[in-house]
């Protein structure tokens, strides 16, 4: 017979009291195993709908108002009528997204929130930092097709964890925003309208009606 | 029958104590085995964060196999902690999931136990 167990007889039990075999898993440690995993679920089922359908729609209604403003303005007022929809339409879009999250009893700032903010933000940033530069410059006409490029990149790269149909929005941003570069002058204004006005309410009527509004 | 007493870890023997002083203050509810198990506590977990989730966007979510879901699914519903709505989508068949208020009960005491279970060990 080789060396007794630690459970084998009476010998075995006296021993098992001075070694004692591996140290199992602390209860609260499985509790807090639990939890984490409920936070981690909750987070991730939030980035499935975290962007509000609603929002998005509403954006695109403002946009097309904004399109039917800016035609045949000239430029600085162009310029400024398509900066102020861009302030309204982050407005709206935080403030549903802030909604839906309290709607569905989530955390607005959870993880898959601020990563979205921040590969959204980059494109947006070199967005406002072209737009001085080729306004200084005077090409106003690169305009159009460099925010529906950028804009396009963010929600991409801002919606790789979420829904499919959110990155798919951002392809088609892109996709009118090389035709705007390619396109001639007089493209502009439905390109514009079709992009910001026509996708938002297309793709936000979509969202809001799978996706909990 | 002394040598099972024997051999019990006095960690276990601590866990099941902490078990009892955690169930008699939180009302002398036991542990809700229903959505303890993995895969149930996901699917009550996703579906407390949306009003609705469709069967493949659960499935997805999870990360889990058809067959796999909807057993667990069942079970949740057959204890009436999630609702499911069968319908077409055009010739597609579609199967929708929604939280019941006894469901988000159900979880809401399900972290609570948690919670007291963690306070429980380290005041013991």
């Amino acid at each position: 017979m080789g060396v007794p167990g630690p459970y084998t007889g009476s010998m075995g039990a006296a021993r098992s009291l001075h070694v004692p075999p591996a140290e199992p898993t602390p209860l609260h440690s499985h509790a807090l195993d639990h939890l984490r995993f409920i936070r981690e679920t909750m987070e991730r089922a939030t980035a499935f709908t975290a962007i509000s359908g609603w929002g998005l729609l509403a954006v695109g209604l403002t946009a097309l108002a904004a399109a039917r403003l800016a035609c045949s303005q000239p430029r600085p007022l162009w310029l400024a009528i398509w900066l102020g929809e861009g302030l309204i339409a982050f407005l709206i879009a935080g403030a549903a997204t802030v909604r839906k999250a309290r709607l569905s009893k989530a955390p607005v700032f959870s993880m898959p929130g601020k990563r979205f903010a921040l590969s959204f933000a980059p494109p947006m940033l070199v967005g406002g930092l072209l737009t001085m530069a080729l306004c200084r410059k005077g090409a106003y006409s690169l305009l159009p097709g460099m925010w529906l490029l950028l804009y396009g990149t963010g929600i991409v790269t801002g919606g790789a964890f979420s829904v499919r149909v959110v990155p798919v929005m951002g392809m088609c941003f892109m996709a009118l925003g090389a035709a705007a570069l390619l396109a001639p002058p007089s493209w502009e204004v439905w390109l514009m309208a079709c992009a910001f006005g026509g996708l938002h309410v297309i793709f936000g009527a979509v969202i809001a009606r799978r996706y909990g509004g | 029958m002394a040598r099972t007493g024997a051999a019990t870890p006095l960690s276990a023997r601590g866990s099941r104590a902490a078990h009892a002083s955690v169930e008699a203050r939180s009302g002398a509810r036991a542990l809700d085995r229903l959505i303890h198990e993995r895969m149930r506590l996901g699917i009550v977990s996703a579906l407390a964060v949306n009003a609705k989730l469709s069967f493949n966007d659960l499935k997805k979510l999870l990360r889990t196999t058809d067959g796999n879901l909807s057993v667990h699914a069942r079970k949740l519903e057959e204890a009436g902690y999630v609702a499911c709505a069968k319908y077409f989508a055009g010739r597609l068949p579609k199967t929708e999931y929604r939280l019941t208020a006894e469901g988000r009960r159900a979880l809401e005491r399900y972290l609570d136990h948690m919670e007291a279970l963690i306070r429980a060990t380290r005041e013991g």
